[in-house]
């Protein structure tokens, strides 16, 4: 059964087939693990569509191999050896446009009793957001 | 460690809210322990060191009230004097011991400054200040992201020897980071990745900090708001 990580979606596949380093999905498998919707324009989010190269091996019939288009977009694709779990990691010119946006990003995480929070749940105070670590 | 800041500001519309970099476990621990005041979030695959670019702890980001970033990530308030400390005796000489206090005091004061008086306080930035001091990830760094997200879901899985590779290829690749490391580096009995390893690791920076001091402006004497 492949698992596909993203963002913060954690999404099992039973649809999905993997062949090397190609990841082939379904259109509603696509949008349900990423969050991109994969319209005739191309790849699409918020109101950005990326096109597919033009003759591109990417799509195949109702398919579409989400790996070679993360690649594509110059995103990192990683996984395990048996190529079940893979993780779409968020591309280096993605975050550092967001970051010089100078916007705090937004997060979900859980508190120690598994309540999730937003930090936008914060919004209207002053924020001091700090790390520790047990390590 | 934020407890008293959180007290003296949270009835000027502050916050402090923490996030464990960290195993919900490891960290429940030390909540538990320290029954803060303050929202603690727990994130065990670091996603907010994504988000953010972050490479340790304590590192800290200060957000107006209406999101915006006042003061990009800065290591807050720790100083390289745990490298003075003795290996054997584990003392560190006193006028170490003096500066780590002043330095922790300044930056809490500075936080504390901000935290009442908000975009009158002069450490909070200007956009452009808050740009030009603002690090932002490459591609090595956004793949070692990946492959530690994939680490973290391996142990979980209970597949410890194929993550401790994902690890080592996300430390390679983002070397900086010592949260990547010290998250999966071998611990000692109280759960602190401070093994040989660990030193070894520290000594190899020669001149290099491993906390880098932020810039920060003296703040007025304490006064009433």
């Amino acid at each position: 059964m492949i698992r596909l990580l993203c963002g913060s979606r954690d999404t099992a596949l039973p649809g999905a087939t993997a062949a090397g380093e190609a990841l082939w999905l379904d259109r509603a498998d696509v949008e349900h693990a990423t969050g991109w919707v994969w319209k005739p324009q191309g790849m699409c989010r918020d109101d950005t569509c990326m096109p597919l190269p033009r003759g591109s091996p990417m799509a195949s019939g109702d398919r579409l191999d989400i790996a070679a288009f993360w690649r594509h977009a110059g995103w990192p694709v990683v996984h395990d050896a048996s190529s079940q779990l893979w993780v779409l990691g968020e591309g280096a010119a993605q975050r550092a446009e967001a970051l010089a946006s100078l916007q705090a990003p937004d997060f979900e995480l859980p508190d120690p009793a598994g309540h999730r929070h937003r930090l936008s749940d914060f919004r209207g105070r002053r924020v001091f957001l700090a790390t520790w670590a047990s390590w | 460690m934020w407890q008293s800041l959180h007290e003296a500001a949270k009835d000027h519309g502050f916050t402090v809210l923490a996030v464990a970099l960290d195993e919900p476990e490891a960290a429940r621990r030390w909540i538990d322990a320290a029954s803060p005041g303050f929202p603690c979030l727990i994130d065990r695959d670091h996603r907010v060191a994504e988000l953010y670019n972050l490479v340790n702890v304590p590192q800290a980001v200060w957000i107006d009230e209406e999101g915006r970033i006042v003061r990009p990530p800065e290591v807050a308030g720790s100083t390289d004097g745990f490298r003075a400390r003795d290996r054997v005796t584990k003392t560190v000489p006193a006028d170490i011991v003096s500066q780590r206090t002043r330095v922790k005091a300044a930056y809490m004061e500075a936080v504390r400054d901000w935290a009442v008086r908000g975009a009158a306080s002069p450490n909070a930035l200007d956009p452009e200040s808050v740009a030009a001091r603002l690090s932002v990830p490459d591609a090595s760094v956004a793949e070692a992201h990946a492959r530690f997200h994939l680490g973290q879901a391996l142990v979980r899985d209970g597949r410890a020897d194929e993550a401790a590779a994902q690890f080592a290829e996300a430390s390679r690749l983002h070397p900086q980071s010592w949260a990547i490391w010290r998250q999966s580096a071998r611990k000692d009995d109280t759960g602190l990745a401070s093994m040989p390893e660990f030193w070894a690791r520290v000594d190899a920076l020669g001149d290099r900090p491993y906390y880098p001091q932020p810039e920060l402006a003296a703040v007025p004497p304490k006064s009433a708001p």
